[in-house]
């Protein structure tokens, strides 16, 4: 099997021009700071989420309000999972109404954690407007859902992993893409065989050939 | 981490990690009560019983509560209105019940071992709200969260249980979750109501209150049963409230930021004095909240756990 391959995709700087240009981007967008409110979705989009709004506060001098929000809740594969996801704190101590809500995530991909977190804000109210910023669009979206403002568009693999890493919970800020190095085509068959392989192994097993 | 069972049936046998998960979990649920839409779309499409074959108000309207804030859908069942007075057997009634597609029971049974009773004749997952003289599960976690509120911790706390040892599942789910979190316990109440060999639970046992409360943090006081004095195992209620009866003189003996608990509900007068019950350092109504949010996590946590693994 092929090694995989990780690169560099957006370095420090990278990171903090793609989060600078955002932040004018939103206020050019929104005529200033006054209407608007962000909420990043945890982990990493909470972290991105305090730095647009440090970054706004450093452009226009004024404080926006921030809030953190967990989606596990509001997931549509709750019940196909065996073990429920851990459920941290959604800590949204501001009035969403008729604001212009910023939805802040690392990655945007498949869409249904944006899904997710739609649903869940219009359970604390109705903003005026919700726009969504997010550093990296990997495509393959499985939801009518697109971005406001944009990181970085980068072309993927489905079986690619696209790693955000931020100075509060990481070593150094960078985002790096690890390449399955496969085809799609070529990686299908393998791992059909592998699971043949197991099943036969283990021939008392009734549930061994389950697919996810 | 994860929960090891698909059924929550008592704390006995329940790992530190694993009731910090709940815990843990809870707290994020508790945020959900405070919202302007109390509501979450987590459960949608389960189907929860509440199975209540004896008297509740708070344990009942807790669960239910927590159901309908998750998006479940609930149904109640009390014996009063139902067919076991037609004589139809609990195992029938739950197998019945079970024939139109529910997936998570919540019991409360006078017989303790009733829940066990169901893991073994239902494909549910089974949640104990209080069965018999044995367990009660979710009254000991929603104490043990709201004993967390208050002090950011659980370790090395000193705790005392006073009231009826030998009857009470609240004072047994208790031992075993503050025992695992390592909590220093400590039971007291006359001695007729004290069980053989209680000290093997590994908690210091006193017959005599004020030596109990000496240097305690918390203290949760369980209600009296009236209906036990019948039996003998009191003289008197007035002999009782005089002997074990928390007033706030008595408050005195304990630590700095002490907490007054009580799981209701309560006999005003008897156990402990308004003056306590309503005092600044009682949490009895924060329990109360707390519970839902606890109920919350357990029902989410067993939730995922549709089909037994392997």
């Amino acid at each position: 099997m092929p090694k995989d391959k990780i690169e560099t995709v957006l370095d420090k700087k990278g990171i903090n021009r793609a989060i600078t240009r955002i932040s004018h981007e939103i206020l050019e967008r929104n005529n200033g700071a006054e209407s608007l409110v962000i909420i990043g979705i945890l982990t990493r989009g909470a972290d991105i989420a305090k730095r647009i709004a440090s970054k706004i506060k450093e452009i226009e001098g004024v404080d926006i309000p921030v809030g953190l929000m967990d989606i596990n809740l509001y997931r549509d594969d709750v019940h196909q999972k065996l073990d429920q996801p851990i459920i941290q704190r959604t800590e949204i101590h501001f009035d969403v109404v008729d604001r212009n809500l910023i939805l802040v995530d690392d990655v945007l991909y498949t869409g249904r954690t944006i899904r997710a977190a739609l649903d869940q804000i219009v359970d604390f109210g109705r903003p005026r407007s919700i726009q969504l910023a997010v550093i990296i669009d990997r495509g393959h979206r499985e939801l009518p859902i697109r971005p406001d403002y944009v990181g970085k568009n980068i072309p993927t693999s489905k079986d690619d992993r696209v790693m955000v890493k931020l100075s509060e919970r990481d070593e150094d800020d960078s985002v790096l893409i690890e390449k399955s190095g496969l085809k799609a085509d070529d990686t299908t068959p393998a791992k059909i065989k592998d699971k043949v392989k197991k099943t036969k192994a283990k021939p008392k097993k009734r549930k061994g050939g389950k697919t996810k | 981490m994860k929960l090891q069972s698909r059924h929550l049936l008592g704390l006995e046998g329940v790992s530190a990690d694993e009731i910090s998960l709940i815990l843990d979990t809870a707290v994020s649920f508790r945020e959900i009560i405070e919202r302007p839409i109390k509501k979450v779309p987590t459960l949608r499409g389960i189907t929860v019983l509440n199975l209540f074959y004896e008297p509740s108000t708070r344990t009942k309207i807790s669960f239910e509560l927590a159901e309908k804030r998750l998006s479940a859908d609930t149904i109640t069942f009390t014996k009063a209105m139902s067919s076991v007075k037609k004589g139809e057997t609990l195992k029938d009634t739950v197998r019945n019940i079970e024939a139109m597609k529910i997936n998570m029971v919540v019991v409360r049974h006078g017989s303790s071992g009733v829940p066990y009773f169901l893991t073994q004749c239902m494909d549910s997952n089974i949640i104990n709200a209080g069965d018999g003289s044995h367990e009660h599960p979710t009254q000991a976690l929603l104490d043990m969260f709201t004993i967390r509120q208050k002090y950011g911790k659980l370790k090395g706390l000193r705790v005392v249980l006073i009231g009826d040892v030998k009857h009470s599942r609240v004072v047994r789910s208790n031992i075993w979750g503050l025992k695992t979190m390592g909590c220093s316990v400590a039971v007291c109440g006359p001695s007729t109501l004290q069980p053989y060999e209680v000290e093997k639970f590994g908690v210091d046992v006193y017959t005599d209150l004020d030596e109990a409360l000496d240097g305690a943090d918390v203290v949760n006081i369980m209600r009296i049963q009236l209906e036990r004095q019948q039996s003998g195992f009191l003289a008197t209620q007035r002999e009782y409230t005089n002997l074990f009866g928390v007033t706030a003189e008595r408050l005195k003996l304990l630590n700095k930021n002490f907490t007054i608990m009580h799981p209701g509900p309560m006999n005003r007068g008897v156990e402990i004095t308004p003056e306590v019950a309503d005092g600044k350092s009682s949490v009895v109504l924060e329990q109360v909240t707390n519970g839902q949010a606890v109920r919350m996590a357990v029902l989410y946590l067993l939730s995922g756990k549709r089909e037994e693994e392997e």
